[in-house]
Formats: C-alpha cells, sequence, structure tokens
C-alpha cells in the first residue's frame, strides 16, 4: 500500500501493531530479493509519497529528506550547489530510506565512512503508533542515543524510517583513478595494502578478483587528485602492479558498484579484514566466485556465480567458517539464512532491543536477527 | 565496617567482603576521605561520595562486580579518568564507583589491518603513540593525555580534529561490553558491517547509562604526509564566521578550524605569551593536512581568502615551533578564563555554522542582560561553540546569574537548529535541557533502549534523561510500579 503522508504510514504501522498484522516496508523495491525479504509479509507499506527533500543547508553541509526520496534525485539536487551526500550503493532506484534501513554503501565508504557514519538524525514511527527523533542535524551532536545508528541495516525489523538528516561533503570538480591488474592473488592484495597505509587521501580505493584475475583501483578527487594518483600508481607499480591512470573514470567505478549485485546468483557481503583479503580471494576462486571489495575495510561482495542455490548454500556455509557473511541477493531455491551465525548473547541482546522498539512483533519480523 | 559503607542507604558491607576477596583489599576502597578523590569527575560543581569504589583489573572481575551488584539491587557508575565535563561520572550515594583505570592494556596492535584493541583504561594518547609515527588515532579531545579510551567510548568524544576525521564513533569496530546482570557481549569486530543491529553503535556516547565497555576494536589511519597551520585575525567574529564559510563552500575541509573572540584572545595571550594582538575581534586557526600535494594548493586558496576577506594579519607556521605557538593560545583558552573571572560556565551547544552571527548576537545581549562576561571559543567548522560564562562564585547570586544566564545559550542554540552538546555530554548537567531538544516520544524511544541493556536501571541512573522513567515489562501483563502508584514516576 502506498501512503500519500508521513501521517498516514504512521496511522497504518499503528493499526498493523494494534492488529498484530506483519507489514515490511517499501522504498525503491530494489533490495526485496535479498534473503532478509524472502519470507517478507505480504502487507506492504510504502513511502513512495514521502519523497520531499525538506532541507538542503548548503552553508551547513547538510539535509533533512523524507525516507522515499530517492538518492539519485537527491544527489542531482546536492550537486547543484557542489555538493554531494558521499553514499554510492548500486542500485540507482533506491531511496534514501531503503538505503539507509539495509545499511547499503558503495566504493566511496573507504574514504567518507558508511551510512552509519553520515547520518546525523533520524525520525521513525514505531507499530504502536510513537513517532520519535534521535540526533539533529547538525554535524556534531552527543545529545541522547545514537538511534540513528541503531536503525541504520536494521532492515525495518524496528519501526519504519519517515525521515533523515544528513551530512553532506564537496563534491569533488574532477576525479584520476590509477588502476591495475594481476593474476597473482598475492600482489593485488599486497599492492592494495601498500595504498592503503599510504599517507594519500583517496575517495576510493578497491579491489576486484574473479577467474584467476583481480584489479587494484585507486581514486582521487582534491585539488592534487593527478598527483596523488601518479603516486598511488607508482605504489602500485613497486608492488609488482602496472597501473594506468585515468581521468575518465566513471565507468570503471560503476563496474566495481554493480559487483555487489546480481539478477541471477547469490551475492554474500563480507566482513573481512586488509590480510584476509588473499585468502578470500582463494576462498572464491575455489567456490567459484567473483567479488569486489574495499581494499583498506576489507568489506567484501562475493557473487556465487554458475551454482546452484544447494551449491551457493555450501558455499556460504565455507565461507561462514571463516567470516562473518551476510547474504544479500538469494536467487529462488536457496535457504541460507540473511544473517547467519551470531554471538547467542548478542542475538539475545538484539532480541530484546527488537521487543522494545516492536512489541507487537510486527515490523518485517522475518529479517530480524 | 567503614564510614563510606555505612552511610549508605543499601547496605554495601556483605558486598564489600565480597569485593576484597576476589579483587584483592587495595582495589576496593571504603574509608570515607579515599572515597572523596572520586566524588566528581571534571566538572567539580556536582559531588556525591560513593558508597564504595571498586578497582578492577580485568573483564572477570568487572563481571564478578557487577553481577553481585544486579544480586544486590546495587547501582553502579563506571568511570575511566573523570575528566568528563557534564558530571556523567558523579557517583550516586548509595551506590559502587566502577574504576576502570586499572584496565590499561594495549591488547593488539594490527596496523597490517589498521586495528588497535585496547582495555577501557588505556588513554587516549596512548593508541596515536601505540601506532605512531606511521599512524595515528584522530579524535584527540584537549584532555587526551588523561582521558580514557573507555570514557571516550562512554562520551562519544570529538576534539579539534573531528571536523575532518570524525568523532570515536566512527573509530569503534567492536565493542566488548558487561551488560548489568553480568553478561559478557561481544559486538563487531576488526571487520565492518557484523551481522544484526548495529549495536556497537548505538552503545557509543550512551554515557555509561547501557553497559560497560571492557575491551575495545579501534580503527587507526595513516598519518598524513603534510600540515600547514596558520592564525587570522579578523575585526569580528561575524569577519571570521565568513571566511569559515567560505573556505569550506569552497570545498576545502580543514583538519581544524578553530575560532576564539577578543575576550578569549585577551585572556590567552596573558596566559601564554603567543603573540596574538590583544585588540583583534576574532582569530581564526585553520589548520590544513593531507598529501603535500593537496596541502599546498589548498593552503595558497586559504590564504587567499582570508586576506581577500580583510584579515588584519596572518600568520603562517614555517617550522612546528611555530605550529605549537599557535595552538598554545587556542589550547590554553580555557585555563587562561582564570584571569577573567575565578569561576565560569563552559557549555559546548552546537549550531549550524552559518548561524553563528546571529547566535553570537545573542549571547552579546545575553552578557549585557546579566552583566556578565562570556568568552567564545568556537570549533568553527563543526559549529560546536563552547562559551564560558564567566563569574565571581563569592558574590552573592552572581553563580544563580550566571547559570540562568548559560542556560539561555543553550536554548537560544538549540532554537536555531543545534544541540545542547556537541562533545562534552548531558550527564547530569545538561539533562534539565534535553526537553528543549527533545519531545517526551523522543525521550521515551531513548529509554526502550535503555530497558533493553537494562531493564533495572542500574547502569549509571541519574544521568541523560531528565526525569526519572520506568522500563515496563515486555512482552507480559500490565503490572504498577510502585513508584508508579505513589506518581513519582510515570510509566514509558
Amino acid at each position: 500500500m502506498a501512503v500519500a503522508t508521513a501521517e498516514m504510514l504512521v496511522e497504518e504501522l499503528r493499526r498493523a501493531g494494534e492488529e498484530g498484522t506483519p507489514v515490511r516496508f517499501r522504498g525503491g523495491g530494489t533490495k526485496l530479493g535479498w534473503a532478509a525479504n524472502r519470507d517478507a509479509p505480504e502487507r506492504e507499506l510504502s513511502t513512495a509519497g514521502l519523497d520531499q527533500i525538506i532541507e538542503h543547508n548548503a552553508g551547513d553541509l547538510t539535509a533533512v529528506l523524507e525516507a522515499g526520496v530517492p538518492l539519485a534525485r537527491a544527489q542531482a539536487a546536492f550537486a547543484e550547489a557542489g555538493q554531494m551526500l558521499a553514499l554510492d550503493p548500486p542500485d540507482d532506484g533506491a531511496t534514501i530510506g531503503g538505503i539507509v534501513a539495509a545499511g547499503d554503501s558503495g566504493p566511496l565508504r573507504s574514504r567518507y565512512g558508511g551510512v552509519r557514519d553520515l547520518i546525523v538524525g533520524v525520525q521513525v514511527a514505531l507499530s504502536d503508533g510513537t513517532v520519535a527523533r534521535a540526533g539533529g542535524k547538525v554535524i556534531k551532536n552527543v545529545a541522547g542515543y545514537d538511534l540513528a545508528k541503531l536503525f541504520t541495516g536494521s532492515l525495518g525489523t524496528l519501526g519504519a524510517i519517515l525521515e533523515v538528516s544528513v551530512r553532506l561533503h564537496p563534491l569533488p570538480p574532477a576525479t584520476t583513478t590509477a588502476a591495475g591488474g594481476s593474476g597473482d592473488p598475492e600482489t593485488i592484495a599486497r599492492a592494495a595494502r601498500e595504498v592503503a597505509h599510504a599517507p594519500l587521501e583517496y575517495m576510493g580505493l578497491d579491489v576486484r578478483w574473479g577467474g584467476g584475475d583481480g584489479a587494484v583501483l585507486a581514486r582521487f578527487g582534491g585539488a592534487a587528485s593527478r598527483e596523488q594518483a601518479d603516486a598511488a600508481g607508482g605504489i602500485l607499480a613497486r608492488a609488482g602492479v602496472e597501473a594506468q591512470v585515468v581521468d575518465d573514470d566513471e565507468s570503471i567505478w560503476r563496474v566495481q558498484r554493480d559487483g555487489q549485485r546480481s539478477a541471477d546468483w547469490a551475492v554474500v557481503r563480507v566482513s573481512a579484514t586488509q590480510t584476509d583479503l588473499q585468502g578470500l580471494f582463494a576462498a572464491a576462486d575455489r567456490l567459484g566466485g567473483r567479488l569486489v571489495g574495499r581494499a583498506p575495510l576489507g568489506l567484501c561482495w562475493v557473487i556465487l556465480q554458475d551454482r546452484s542455490p544447494e551449491e551457493s548454500d555450501a558455499a556460504i556455509e565455507t565461507l561462514r567458517r571463516d567470516y562473518a557473511a551476510v547474504v544479500l541477493d538469494a536467487p529462488p531455491g536457496l535457504t541460507a539464512d540473511h544473517w547467519g551465525p551470531l554471538d547467542p548473547a548478542a542475538r539475545g541482546l538484539m532480541r530484546r532491543v527488537r521487543e522494545r522498539f516492536d512489541p507487537a512483533g510486527v515490523c518485517n519480523p522475518g529479517a530480524a536477527p | 565496617m567503614d564510614g563510606g559503607v555505612a552511610t549508605s542507604q543499601t547496605d554495601l558491607g556483605p558486598l564489600v567482603a565480597e569485593w576484597r576477596a576476589a579483587l584483592g583489599d587495595e582495589h576496593v576502597i571504603t574509608h570515607r576521605h579515599q572515597l572523596r578523590t572520586y566524588e566528581s569527575d571534571g566538572l567539580l560543581q556536582y559531588a556525591v561520595t560513593p558508597g564504595a569504589v571498586v578497582l578492577p583489573s580485568s573483564t572477570e572481575e568487572v563481571q564478578e562486580v557487577v553481577r553481585s551488584c544486579h544480586r544486590a539491587g546495587v547501582p553502579w557508575v563506571a568511570r575511566g579518568a573523570g575528566s568528563g565535563l557534564s558530571g556523567g561520572a558523579t557517583p550516586v550515594p548509595d551506590g559502587v564507583l566502577i574504576s576502570l583505570s586499572r584496565m590499561r592494556r594495549i591488547l593488539e596492535v594490527d596496523l597490517d589491518n589498521q586495528r588497535v584493541i585496547v582495555q577501557p583504561g588505556v588513554t587516549n594518547v596512548a593508541v596515536s603513540q601505540a601506532v605512531g609515527p606511521t599512524h595515528f588515532y584522530p579524535p584527540d579531545p584537549s584532555s587526551q593525555i588523561v582521558c580514557t579510551i573507555g570514557g571516550n567510548v562512554a562520551e562519544n568524544s570529538g576534539g579539534a580534529h573531528c571536523f575532518k576525521y570524525g568523532f570515536t564513533t566512527n573509530y569503534v569496530t567492536g565493542l566488548e561490553l558487561v551488560l548489568p546482570d553480568g553478561e559478557l557481549v561481544r559486538l563487531g569486530g576488526k571487520g565492518l558491517d557484523p551481522p544484526g543491529y548495529d549495536l556497537h553503535g548505538a552503545f557509543v556516547g550512551s554515557e555509561g547509562t547501557l553497559a560497560i565497555a571492557t575491551k575495545i576494536w579501534l580503527r587507526v589511519v595513516p598519518k598524513p604526509e603534510g600540515v600547514r597551520t596558520l592564525v587570522a585575525f579578523f575585526g569580528s567574529t561575524a569577519q571570521a564566521g565568513e571566511v569559515v564559510s567560505e573556505i569550506v563552500s569552497s570545498g576545502i575541509v580543514p583538519g581544524a578550524i578553530e575560532m576564539m573572540d577578543n575576550l578569549s584572545i585577551r585572556a590567552a595571550e596573558g596566559y601564554t605569551g603567543a603573540g596574538y594582538p590583544v585588540e583583534a575581534g576574532a582569530a581564526l586557526v585553520v589548520e590544513l593536512d593531507g598529501s603535500e600535494a593537496e596541502c599546498e594548493a589548498r593552503f595558497e586558496h586559504v590564504v587567499a581568502i582570508c586576506e581577500r576577506a580583510g584579515a588584519d594579519s596572518i600568520r603562517v607556521a614555517r617550522d612546528e615551533a611555530e605550529r605549537d605557538l599557535i595552538w598554545r593560545a587556542r589550547k590554553a583558552a580555557f585555563a587562561a578564563m582564570g584571569r577573567v573571572a575565578p569561576n565560569y560556565y563552559v557549555q559546548d551547544s552546537v549550531i549550524p555554522r552559518t548561524r553563528l552571527a546571529e547566535v553570537l548576537g545573542r549571547i552579546e545581549e545575553l552578557a549585557r542582560e546579566y552583566d556578565l562576561q562570556v568568552a567564545n571559543v568556537f570549533h568553527a567548522g563543526d559549529g560546536n561553540l563552547h562559551p564560558l560564562v564567566c563569574y565571581d562564585g563569592r558574590n552573592e547570586g552572581e553563580a544563580e546569574r550566571a547559570e540562568e544566564c548559560a542556560g539561555l545559550i543553550v536554548k537560544a542554540c538549540v532554537d536555531a537548529g543545534g544541540s545542547i552538546t556537541g562533545e562534552h555530554g548531558v550527564g547530569v548537567d545538561k539533562k534539565r535541557y534535553m526537553p528543549e531538544m527533545f519531545s517526551d516520544a523522543d525521550l521515551g524511544a531513548f529509554q526502550r533502549l535503555r530497558c533493553a541493556f537494562d531493564p533495572e536501571q542500574r547502569a549509571n541512573p541519574g544521568k541523560v534523561m531528565p526525569t526519572p522513567r520506568l522500563c515496563g515489562e515486555v512482552p507480559g501483563p500490565y503490572r504498577r510500579h510502585p513508584l508508579e502508584e505513589a506518581g513519582l514516576a510515570e510509566r514509558f
């Protein structure tokens, strides 16, 4: 059901809570194929009507957005002032509310942090009709608990996100990327680590690996982006990766973002570290996967392509022996759980948190940790 | 039984005996004069003698103490270095103060992965020292030599460099917590985006009211290659404020950008002799860091902006000694206030940077109205004001007048779209201002998180929330709490 206003959404959610009818929240509908949404309730509350950019305070580099604002539309508005919300997850049609609820991110994360680091305030609706705010709209604020982080990545299991306040950054006027490849997983991992440890201010520092071939990409966007990219190219070369420096780099990074999604195969987000990368490349080869990753963060997306659902389930189980791995895109037939194993004490605490925020248990219950 | 114990409402005697056996006699303090050491944090106007102080040395000992408090229904307050400025570590009279100062081991330095794992009592500066010279830990509160990472996590500490680099919360990737019932929980670790809710994100800045962090995973970053620092002097804070806006809107993100008004310049100059002109209306310290090439290009731009805006003079640091001198005046601003008045209230409000001129005007008005001097020291990049309301506590009624004036300054900042606190925390000091910023429903939502962690509210009670609230049973039948029946608290 599409609601025209926040008030209507609040009322629909309250009613669902009262009746005990499970609901899910829908933004751009780009992540409905995630494992977390496998058994999602049929009753759907769409934020399509909540599409106002409430504030863009260019002088303060902040903005307040309704949940249903498509990120692309917000970015276009910010760009007019030479600014950006430093979030670049892959799906073009995604809304800010959906991106926050999913905690999704793209290559800019290596420099600017993820949703959790850019969100400064949130307004939420709970299943008992409560509407509450946390945080504010200034970039520095420690008053009250950080519920914006709590709701980031909660997949609509605590309540509905109505509005978010975010911190913006200057949009770099131009970008330059140093990129190079190698068929040796050790070389790729080491080269990426060398750049991550250099005193360079990259906008993005990514790796990719698949089918015995890999690449490192370092992107710069400052006043001296060319000099920095050349310096990064030098570091890569010394590490054994012959790099090219290119100014027209949009398509290279598009590929990295697209590597976080698959229409046909399972996609797993792996919380690794820098020194895990080489091992993860090898694991991807063994499991028939390809991956893209944020080199300084160790955060990787593995696509298990050309695998039956059963094979993918087995591959996910193997990955989970060594890494925390969350299943995003899940083709029909895949049974692996979205979150995977969790420390029982942590899971217990998360359940108690959920019971407090959604005592009726109606908010996308299947996706709850 | 010792004096301190005898005065507490709850009989801590049996617990004290238990703790002495578990932690050793010397790590359980009950003598009244020794307890006094712990009666305040950095905000001395709040002083409460705790029933006892315990100094555990391990996670297991913390668990033991907390578990026994849980059993006996005794409230507790965790404390790091006690350098906080909001009364967040003020003890509760019938409770126990848990000092984490003995848990000061750096457990792992994993430079390959740019992670450090520490116990809560490790000082902020020790983390940067452990990863130098190639890396550093960016959050740098001015108390960094003494303040602890555990305290930084509780308060989500910032510092002069947080406009560019972010706050404690952006650097914590994992936590080990002892919950108020003694259970041990591990959240996150070296990797990002661990499965489930971002509870470590929700925990940072919770001011000791949810649990005790006994192990903290931190991210560290490469040290910038170059640093350029200048101080520019202007006729007025409004003029300097324009410069800040122009620098930021031109796409430059300075490592630090700090402003002082005339009163703070005069006080600091008298104290440090750093060479700031005492007639200047405002001083603006701008520091850029990053790659040499990037720094150089940006720095020229900043100098040009300052010149164009009509700076009276600009001093560029040519070496580390000159850089230190520029910073000395800024860092001494609080201490130097002793030259203006014997006492001061420091506020920590935040405003949208673009409202600076308007809010400073309002502060000036209030200072006149209350016949008090108010100095302004300002983290200009992120809009964090530190108005220092000066007064002489020996004059009858002046402290009250200053407090009232400080309260109206906070209100002016919130009305401008800001916050009551940017880095010091709410604690006991600012909880009365919480309703200025948050509705009853907002506070109710905070309480839900509190109740999930600490349904009996034994962890640092009386902080953050303006009025006591209860935790209902969830799920389960509704039962009236005795306090509720007596009309002393509302059910949330």
